[in-house]
Formats: structure tokens, C-alpha cells, sequence
């Protein structure tokens, strides 16, 4: 105990004089945060929207008319036929186009399902997820509004048989970006912190040649192992208070759920990325090969396939049954469901179960080959 | 006893094989000293001695410890001092030492006691709370002995402690090696310095990873040098020994520094034989003289044989 103590103590010390690490663990983190949080804001506005309307009827003007004002949508052009719009997409002009089919009116009046088409640009899938979604939103608010005016007209007569289906946009109703990526920051910075501090600090010593001088004392596999995790594991911790902190005060974003239930299951994270940070020092020999692995082979696929950049729903099949192998996916749904849905452990258990189950093993089997590679 | 036996040893990387069946003992409280080229395998056996490389065969004890088999004690009992500089330079003279007598578990006031005795030692006690990245490299050196003997190790092992230092430092450096040894720690030292080489009691010779020679400096001098060493001072160094190395009468020959040594089989004669030549060529000889070897001779004599 004594001996970890010694180790931590060293750790500490030389981590206050590197004004550079000072700089990666707090400054990185803010600065990252504050840039994800406000450039990379995927709110998407003035989505430029091409409009093809066969039906001239006041209430299709009126339902253009609310996805303009809705401020999302710009009206770039009105286009007398379909065939017209696909000219428009393919030069990038128009990201949307909107078809109105002829008695579109009439049909909602008389109770038959009138077929409205919306035709997205999927090349940018975030521009285009927002944008269905931001159009459902509005057509559904439409549809219901006529429904309650016709109660109005007739309070005696039943609403219509075939009700439009009223799409909620959950947790996020004004489907601000932002709240999305922020949890998801978290989980990144403390992925990326730990992994990369884990790592470079034992490949730095067996760089410098420290790392033989530690091995020739009495030391055990296991403090070492104590003195180059924990120290990473404050800092971490630390960090996501920082960012919480960050998050709450700069874009008020507040953590709805349990506070020490997010800290605990982060904690439980780290296992996984602390296991990886012990892995890739086991296998790198200078501080530039560890840092290389551990972005390219490691950080970089668990960012993209983990449901950070891209939805999950909207990756193909077998990079989405890949994703299940990355703990970071079950870390990104909890993050997301305390954070912003405020839900507890009676909810998340699969999840926590699964984090902690990668987490063990990982950690499990990155510990047994650093050992072995010590003794 | 002995504080070290090696039996026998051998380490492959791959194909190439970086010691080859070595065996030598070291006996307990001398100075023994570890001589060879650049890559002759030293560095490799001592890491072999002190747990930090596996070999490939053979065996060995430190301090009655078997290397296999109970690197964890061995570990208790030896101090070590790398070839290249492995204390934290990042962190000060007493943190370094705080630091490494701790993991080796020294109590508080042993603690502070040895800490005491290092810096004094190591003549850093204005300097104790300096980086010791600052330090100039002699400073270093004595540092890095003193955190090695904090635990009051049996045996040392010192890999090229004086590489890279000053004369003034390298002989202070010694003095240091001496007085371990007169308490009675086993010193095994590696250098490249011949003169350092004359300090050691014992001195194994190690040519591309196998022992060449071992005994004490005069051993190896009187053993491997049997023929008479005449010293020629000479005009035209490098033509006089092109001359001399076509007579077969001459054993062996070679520059040190704006003289020549040459080894021949009778003093007079050959002292004779080599005016004589060396004026045919209108080569002035200013003296021959008779020399006792020095290790250096044995040194070329032992290594430049095909
Ligand atoms: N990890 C390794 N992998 C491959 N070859 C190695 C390794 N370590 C040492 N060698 C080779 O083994 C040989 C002996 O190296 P070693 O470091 O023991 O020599 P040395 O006598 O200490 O030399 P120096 O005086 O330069 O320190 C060298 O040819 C070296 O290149
Ligand atoms: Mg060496």
C-alpha cells in the first residue's frame, strides 16, 4: 500500500511541473466542449426547400407557410412538376423538396389520407435526419391543428375515423443538437484523456528508460499497475465534473437524473478505457506509436461506431452489429438517458450490466498481459 | 562464495545470438570489471543478471539467488544503474530519492538516514532541491549511484557509470567504487576505459558476446602477452608499421598514439632487426624501448585475432 502511495506521490509531482498536461486535461476538455458545443451545434436552420404544389387550395398555402415560419425551412423555388425537382437535388440547390399532391385540401376535409411526399437529400445525413424530422414535426402540429378546428366547427360530430398520427419528438423537443452531442462529449474526453494519459505515461518511461529502474526495485506488477491507473482515474473523474460543470453554466444543460449514479457508471467506464490505454502500452515502444494505435485503432472506430458522429439506426447493418462489441455504445445510452431523460438504473441496467461486463474484461485481460510483460 | 556464478549463459534476439555461453564467476566484496567493444553483449548479461531480460539458456545465481527462478529476491538484494540515465528528470535530487527509497520500502528514518547519506556521498546537498534534468552528467551519475544504494544492496551492478563524464568526475566517480567495496558490496562494473579497467580486481573480456580472456590485470597481462613489447618512437608511424607487419619475424604490431608497439620474440635482436629496416626505408628511429603491456596491448592482442 505504502509502495502505491510512493508511486502516486511521483505521478503527481511530475504531473504539476508539465505545464502541457495541465493544458491537456483542463484546458483540452473546455475547449473542446465550448467548440463541439457551438460550431458543430447541428441545429440545422434554413434548410433550402424546393415546393411542388399540385394543389393551389388555401390550406396548402397554409401548410407551406408554416414551414417557412417554422424557420427552418427557406423556400428556394416553386417548381411547377416532380419531375423538375430531381434537377435541383442533384446540383445540391435544394436539400428538401416538398410535394403537395392535387385536392390535398379537399382530401383532408373529406377524411381520405391525402399523400404528402417529402423527398430528402441523404448525402448529408445530419441536415437530412433533422430535416425529416423537423418536417414531421410541422405536418403532424398541422394535421392535428385542422382536427381541433373542425371540433371546433361541430363539437358534436366524432373526430375522424383515421386520426394522423401525432410524431413527438421526445427528450428533445426542440431538437436542439446540442443537447445530443453534449453527453456524448463527456464520454469522448473521458475516453480519450484516459486512454491516451494510461498509455503515454508508461510507454514515456520505458522511452526515457525509467521504466527498467522501476522494474529492478521490489515493486509488484500489481502497484505498478495501481500507480499508473489510478492517478488517471482522478484526473478523469475530474473531468467530467468539469465538463458537467461547463455544460450547465456555458449552455445550461443540466444533468436531469442521478448525478452519483452518472459519476459511478463513469467510473465503470474506465475500466474499459484504462484496460485499453494498459493494452496499447503493452504493445508500443515509443510514445508516438502508442499515441497512433491508440487513435487509429482504437479511438477513432469506438467515436464513429459508437453512435457519436452517426445515428446508429442510420449505419448499415453490419457496422451496427459492431457497435454492440464497443462499451462506449452502452456508455453513450446511459450518458444520453441520465443526462437528458433523467432516467435511473431500473431503465439502464442492461446497459450499466453490459458496461461493467466489457469493462471487467477488458480491464481483465489488459492487466494480465502488462503483468506478464513486467515479470 | 560468490556473489555472482554464470554458468553457461546464452541470449538470442532471433537468429542473432547476443551472448554466447558465457560463464564466469564473481567473487563477493570485489570489483569486477566487464570489458568489450560496442554491442559485445555486456549490457545484455547484466540485464540477464538482474531480472529485466530473459535468457535463452544456461543459468545463473546473484547472491545465491537463482536468476529463473527468484528474480524477486535477487530484486531486494542488487542495486542497478542503467547505461543510459533512468532517474525522473522531471522530478528533484530529494524526490527522486524519496521516491526510490520508498518502493524499496525503507522505513521513515532509515529513510532519511540514507537519503542523508546519498546526498553527502554524492556532494548534492545544496542541491537537493534542484531538477535533476539540471544536473551536469557527473552530478547525475552520482546520483543515480546513490539511488541505487539507498537499500544497502549486496551486490551493484554499473553499466557504463562513467560514460560521457569528466576526468575530474570519472575519478571521483571511482573513489566512490572503492569505498563500496571496502564495505564489502560486490562492484560489477562495465566500461570502455582501459585505465578504469587497471582499477578492478577481476576483469572478464567479452568479444561478441563470448568471454575472451578473464583474471586480474596482471594476469592477463603476463598470460596473453608472452613475447617481449618494444615501444618505437619513429618518424612515418603509419609507413613503419606497413613496413614492420610484412617481416615475419615481427608477432604482432600496432599505433598507439605517434608510437608504435611491436612484439617480437627476442628483445635485443628484434630491437636490432627493426633499426635496420626502418632506416633502409630512410625511416629515422629516434628510440626503442623495452615496455611492460598494458591492457590496451592485451586488449588488441585478444580481440584482433581472425
Ligand atoms: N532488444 C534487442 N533486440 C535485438 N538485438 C538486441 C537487443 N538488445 C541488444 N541487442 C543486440 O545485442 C548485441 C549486444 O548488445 P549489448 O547492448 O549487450 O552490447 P554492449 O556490450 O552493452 O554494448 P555497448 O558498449 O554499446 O553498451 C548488440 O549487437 C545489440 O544490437
Ligand atoms: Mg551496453
Amino acid at each position: 500500500m505504502k509502495t502505491i502511495l510512493h508511486l502516486l506521490k511521483k505521478e503527481f509531482a511530475q504531473f504539476k511541473r508539465d505545464r502541457s498536461m495541465i493544458a491537456i486535461v483542463v484546458l483540452a476538455p473546455m475547449i473542446q466542449l465550448i467548440i463541439l458545443g457551438y460550431a458543430a451545434n447541428m441545429d440545422v436552420r434554413n434548410i433550402p426547400m424546393v415546393v411542388v404544389n399540385y394543389d393551389h387550395s388555401q390550406h396548402s398555402r397554409d401548410l407551406v407557410d408554416r414551414f417557412v415560419n417554422s424557420g427552418y425551412y427557406s423556400i428556394l423555388s416553386y417548381a411547377e412538376s416532380s419531375s423538375e425537382i430531381d434537377s435541383y437535388i442533384d446540383r445540391g440547390d435544394a436539400a428538401v423538396a416538398l410535394i403537395i399532391p392535387k385536392n390535398f385540401g379537399n382530401d383532408l376535409y373529406a377524411e381520405k389520407r391525402p399523400q404528402l411526399q417529402l423527398i430528402v437529400d441523404g448525402t448529408e445525413t445530419n441536415t437530412a435526419t433533422t430535416g425529416m424530422n423537423y418536417a414531421s414535426m410541422i405536418i403532424s402540429r398541422y394535421s392535428q391543428n385542422i382536427m381541433v378546428n373542425r371540433l371546433d366547427v361541430s363539437p358534436g360530430s366524432q373526430p375522424a375515423a383515421r386520426v394522423i398520427p401525432e410524431i413527438r419528438i421526445w427528450y428533445n423537443p426542440d431538437l436542439a443538437s446540442r443537447n445530443f452531442m453534449i453527453p456524448g462529449i463527456v464520454g469522448m474526453l473521458l475516453m480519450v484523456i484516459t486512454i491516451n494519459l494510461t498509455s503515454l505515461s508508461i510507454v514515456k518511461e520505458k522511452e526515457i528508460g525509467t521504466y527498467e529502474q522501476l522494474v529492478v526495485t521490489p515493486i509488484k506488477p500489481y502497484q505498478l499497475l495501481a500507480g499508473k491507473t489510478i492517478p488517471f482515474i482522478m484526473i478523469g473523474m475530474a473531468d467530467v465534473i468539469l465538463v458537467l460543470s461547463v455544460a450547465f453554466l456555458l449552455f445550461g444543460i443540466p444533468v436531469k437524473g442521478s448525478l452519483v449514479l452518472l459519476l459511478f457508471l463513469s467510473v465503470i467506464f474506465l475500466l474499459t478505457t484504462l484496460g485499453l490505454g494498459l493494452f496499447v502500452s503493452t504493445i508500443s515502444r515509443t510514445q508516438q506509436q502508442a499515441m497512433m494505435t491508440a487513435v487509429f485503432f482504437v479511438m477513432l472506430p469506438m467515436i464513429f461506431l459508437s453512435g457519436f458522429v452517426f445515428p446508429i439506426e442510420n449505419m448499415p447493418g453490419f457496422f451496427q452489429n459492431i457497435s454492440y462489441l464497443l462499451p462506449l455504445r452502452y456508455f453513450f445510452e446511459i450518458l444520453r438517458g441520465i443526462f437528458l431523460k433523467g432516467i435511473g438504473l431500473t431503465d439502464l441496467w442492461d446497459q450499466a450490466l453490459l458496461l461493467t461486463l466489457f469493462g471487467v474484461a477488458i480491464f481483465s485481460m489488459s492487466a494480465l498481459r502488462f503483468r506478464k510483460k513486467i515479470g | 562464495m560468490n556473489a555472482i556464478t554464470v554458468k553457461n549463459l546464452t541470449r538470442k534476439f532471433g537468429d542473432f545470438t547476443a551472448v554466447d555461453n558465457v560463464s564466469f564467476d564473481v567473487k563477493r566484496g570485489e570489483i569486477f570489471g566487464f570489458l568489450g567493444a560496442n554491442g559485445a553483449g555486456k549490457t545484455t548479461v547484466i540485464k540477464m543478471l538482474c531480472g529485466l531480460l530473459t535468457s535463452t539458456s544456461g543459468n545463473a545465481t546473484v547472491a545465491g539467488y537463482d536468476i529463473n527462478t527468484q528474480p524477486e529476491s535477487i530484486k531486494r538484494t542488487i542495486g542497478y544503474m542503467s547505461q543510459k540515465f533512468s532517474l525522473y528528470e522531471d522530478l528533484t535530487v530529494s524526490e527522486n530519492l524519496n521516491f526510490f527509497g520508498g518502493v524499496y520500502g525503507l522505513n521513515e528514518r532509515d529513510l532519511n538516514d540514507r537519503i542523508a547519506w546519498a546526498v553527502e556521498m554524492a556532494g548534492l546537498t545544496d542541491k537537493k532541491g534542484a531538477l535533476t534534468g539540471s544536473l551536469p552528467v557527473g552530478w547525475k551519475q552520482r546520483l543515480a549511484l546513490g539511488c541505487a544504494l539507498l537499500h544497502r544492496p549486496q551486490v551493484v551492478f554499473l553499466d557504463e557509470p562513467t560514460g560521457g563524464v569528466d576526468p575530474v568526475s570519472r575519478r571521483r566517480f571511482w573513489d566512490l567504487i572503492f569505498t563500496l567495496a571496502e564495505e564489502g558490496v560486490t562492484v560489477f562494473v562495465t566500461t570502455h576505459y582501459l585505465d578504469e579497467a587497471e582499477y578492478c580486481n577481476t576483469i572478464m573480456l567479452i568479444h561478441a558476446g563470448k568471454i575472451v580472456a578473464g583474471g586480474s590485470p596482471r594476469q592477463l597481462k603476463t598470460e596473453h602477452i608472452r613475447y617481449p613489447m618494444l615501444e618505437v618512437n619513429c618518424t612515418g608511424i603509419i609507413e613503419s608499421l606497413n613496413i614492420l607487419q610484412q617481416q615475419d619475424w615481427v608477432i604482432e604490431s600496432s599505433v598507439f598514439g605517434t608510437l608504435l608497439h611491436v612484439s617480437v620474440e627476442n628483445e635485443e635482436a628484434g630491437s636490432r632487426k627493426i633499426k635496420e629496416v626502418l632506416s633502409e626505408h630512410n625511416i629515422t628511429v629516434h628510440g626503442i624501448e623495452r615496455i611492460v603491456p598494458s591492457l590496451e596491448d592485451v586488449f588488441i592482442h585478444l580481440t584482433d585475432k581472425p
